[in-house]
């Protein structure tokens, strides 16, 4: 059975993968700390250190700016300096923005379709992909497997179109419509993730399982998807930055504009309140928080999740 | 090693002796259920829409009302049709352009934050936030930096081309694209060059030491050949986003000034608006093709290397 001849060579890569999820720093830092004091004891690259902070000012200097310009009186903002720091510091910016692009329900309405996509992709993906290793042999599940596979080539614009007419017709031209259509197209590489995992996990423990009465139903909840917990948080995390973060699917597919997730909702400043910077940048500033906090909590894991995800992809 | 080896004990209904487990044995209706919903809604979100897309590129549909079937028509305009071309040429010129920046500063990032530095994992960690901002609104904050900003310092210290925006230089705006989409995607092609530096065993260094390889031919003649399989990786991920660059542009510079930087994703989602519909198409059909030709070009050229 093919699902068995390619356990060997797959599980190898998945496993550390899949140790390392628990401790996911020690992964990325042991290799070279254990490196070190075999030729000089710790000595560090000062130069290289210094040129590195130096290089994160390319990264910090736009989130910078975003806070400044939040936290500036209408009229302080006007000048377009963006680098001076706001004296007063004033929230009236974000009071405006919060009622403006009526933040509440974008920020729910983001939250509701973060969480739906995440949901229903490791869902809908981690049992697919249980179906498809348990029964490689079987023709239609082989298959399955490419067909959701092949969606990798197909780029989002080629069928939105199509798509924008569908769901405007069957009544999904709304949030619950950007759910259905995020989570299939981060299927492709889900299942991917989900089946080399799947190979690693050895059989032997399903088949205790089996003697001791557990129905497939209950192997499946009760055993697989626990253990597929790292990878489940590879995907998610996927899922999550997808969803939170995009544009063009939600701006097209969603055609009440009071329905609109928090990215979308952005563009009102740049078409109606141009010069109103500080409210602007608050509001940016509003969007952007919840995902680089998620980020700063759980960092470790998406560094995890990125080299995870795409190098065994 | 077959899931039903076992099976008896929970599922007697099943007649199947379980002795010759290879090919004869039944699969348990559950793995369908488990299976389907994802085939299913998989095919209606995507395959159908891609069959009805494609189908209509050889009607004269705009989106609504009567059609009739007008064979190579559409293809036949895309193919001369200005815009399109250049919308083609913008795109893969400005991916090309990205995937080389992206890598090459992933990589020598890469490098920096696995030598033996302080503060390695704060570092690691700022690096990798502009991956977790939307497209759109990092755009939005750039294009006021370009805007207001950047022409003000080149200002100040006398710089000609950059006293105007160049977002406003038809010649220039796809540098800031460049500028911007490579700020977002630099973190994930770092991080994937990361776990391939660590996959790298000392002892190689060790040796190069032996031998009295200087640090600069340890880069080229170890570190590169080991982490060649990443840098495919990196580039075919690369390519596959930016050739649908859509995100970004809108926010920079809507696709001006004039058309200069309209992308392809751009030029095909205008044609819902503007009553183009089976000809945008036509050229949604003709961009899926070309990508499709060059992911399988890219696994072509790779397929030796990617095995590390």
């Amino acid at each position: 059975m093919s699902s068995t001849n390619t356990a060997p060579s797959l599980s190898t890569a998945t496993v550390t993968g899949g140790k390392s999820g628990k401790a996911p720093g020690d992964h990325l830092d042991k290799p070279t700390r254990r490196k070190k004091p075999r030729d000089k004891p710790e000595r560090v690259n000062w130069g290289t250190t210094i040129v590195l902070f130096l290089c994160t000012v390319t990264v910090l200097l736009p989130l910078y700016v975003t806070i400044m310009m939040a936290f500036k009186t209408s009229s302080q903002s006007v000048d377009g300096n963006a680098f001076s720091v706001p004296t007063p510091i004033s929230v009236q910016g974000f009071i405006d923005a919060w009622q403006l692009t009526d933040a509440p329900v974008g920020f729910a309405i983001s939250v509701f379709v973060t969480a739906g996509t995440v949901i229903i992709t490791i869902l809908v993906a981690s049992a697919a992909s249980f179906a498809i290793i348990r029964n490689w042999h079987k023709r239609l599940f082989k298959w399955s497997f490419f067909y959701l596979l092949g969606a990798m080539f197909i780029p989002f614009p080629v069928v939105a179109l199509p798509q924008i007419q569908l769901t405007g017709r069957l009544g999904l031209d709304n949030p619950i419509g950007v759910v259905l259509l995020a989570s299939m197209f981060q299927l492709s590489f889900s299942v991917l993730l989900f089946t080399a995992f799947l190979r690693s996990i050895p059989m032997e423990l399903e088949e205790s399982a089996r003697i001791d009465g557990a129905s497939t139903w209950q192997v499946f909840w009760r055993l697989v998807f626990p253990l597929l917990a790292p990878m489940s948080a590879t995907v998610g995390i996927f899922a999550f930055l997808y969803a939170w973060n995009d544009f063009m699917m939600p701006s097209l597919i969603i055609s009440d504009p009071a329905l609109q997730t928090l990215p979308v909702r952005q563009n009102l400043f740049q078409t109606q309140f141009s010069s109103n910077y500080n409210v602007a940048f608050a509001s940016y500033l509003m969007a952007m928080a919840p995902a680089i906090i998620a980020y700063l909590f759980a960092q470790r894991w998406v560094m995890e999740g990125v080299t995870q995800g795409a190098v065994k992809g | 090693m077959t899931t039903t080896a076992s099976k008896p004990a929970s599922a007697p209904e099943t007649t199947a002796p379980d002795r010759p487990q290879q090919k004869r044995q039944k699969v348990e209706p559950l793995y369908y259920l488990f299976l389907f919903p994802a085939v299913v809604l998989f095919s209606l979100a995507i395959t159908v829409p891609a069959i009805v897309g494609i189908f209509f590129s050889f009607t004269d549909s705009i989106g609504i009302g009567e059609w009739q079937f007008s064979g190579f028509t559409n293809y036949i305009a895309a193919f001369s049709d200005p815009a399109i071309l250049s919308s083609f040429l913008f795109t893969f010129g400005f991916s090309l352009a990205t995937v080389i920046v992206v890598n090459v500063l992933a990589f020598l990032l890469a490098v920096g934050l696995t030598a033996r530095i302080r503060f390695k994992t704060g570092l690691r960690a700022i690096f990798v936030i502009p991956m977790v901002v939307s497209g759109i609104i990092i755009a939005y904050v750039f294009q006021f930096l370009f805007q207001n900003s950047l022409p003000a310092v080149g200002g100040a210290l006398g710089i000609g081309p950059l006293e105007t925006s160049l977002l406003a230089n038809p010649d220039l705006a796809w540098v800031a694209i460049v500028i911007v989409t490579a700020w977002q995607a630099i973190p994930g092609a770092l991080l994937i060059y990361i776990a391939g530096l660590l996959s790298i065993p000392s002892e190689v260094y060790e040796a190069g030491d032996i031998d009295g390889a200087s640090k600069r031919q340890q880069l080229f003649r170890i570190t590169l050949p080991l982490v060649s399989g990443y840098v495919v990786i990196n580039v075919i991920l690369g390519f596959k986003n930016f050739l649908n660059a859509y995100d970004i542009i809108v926010g920079l510079t809507e696709g001006g000034p004039g058309t200069s930087t309209r992308s392809i994703a751009m030029t095909i989602i205008s044609g819902f608006n503007s009553g183009d519909y089976s000809y945008q198409m036509a050229t949604a059909t003709l961009f899926f093709i070309v990508v499709v030709i060059i992911a399988i070009l890219q696994l072509l050229a790779t397929r030796g290397r990617s095995s590390f």
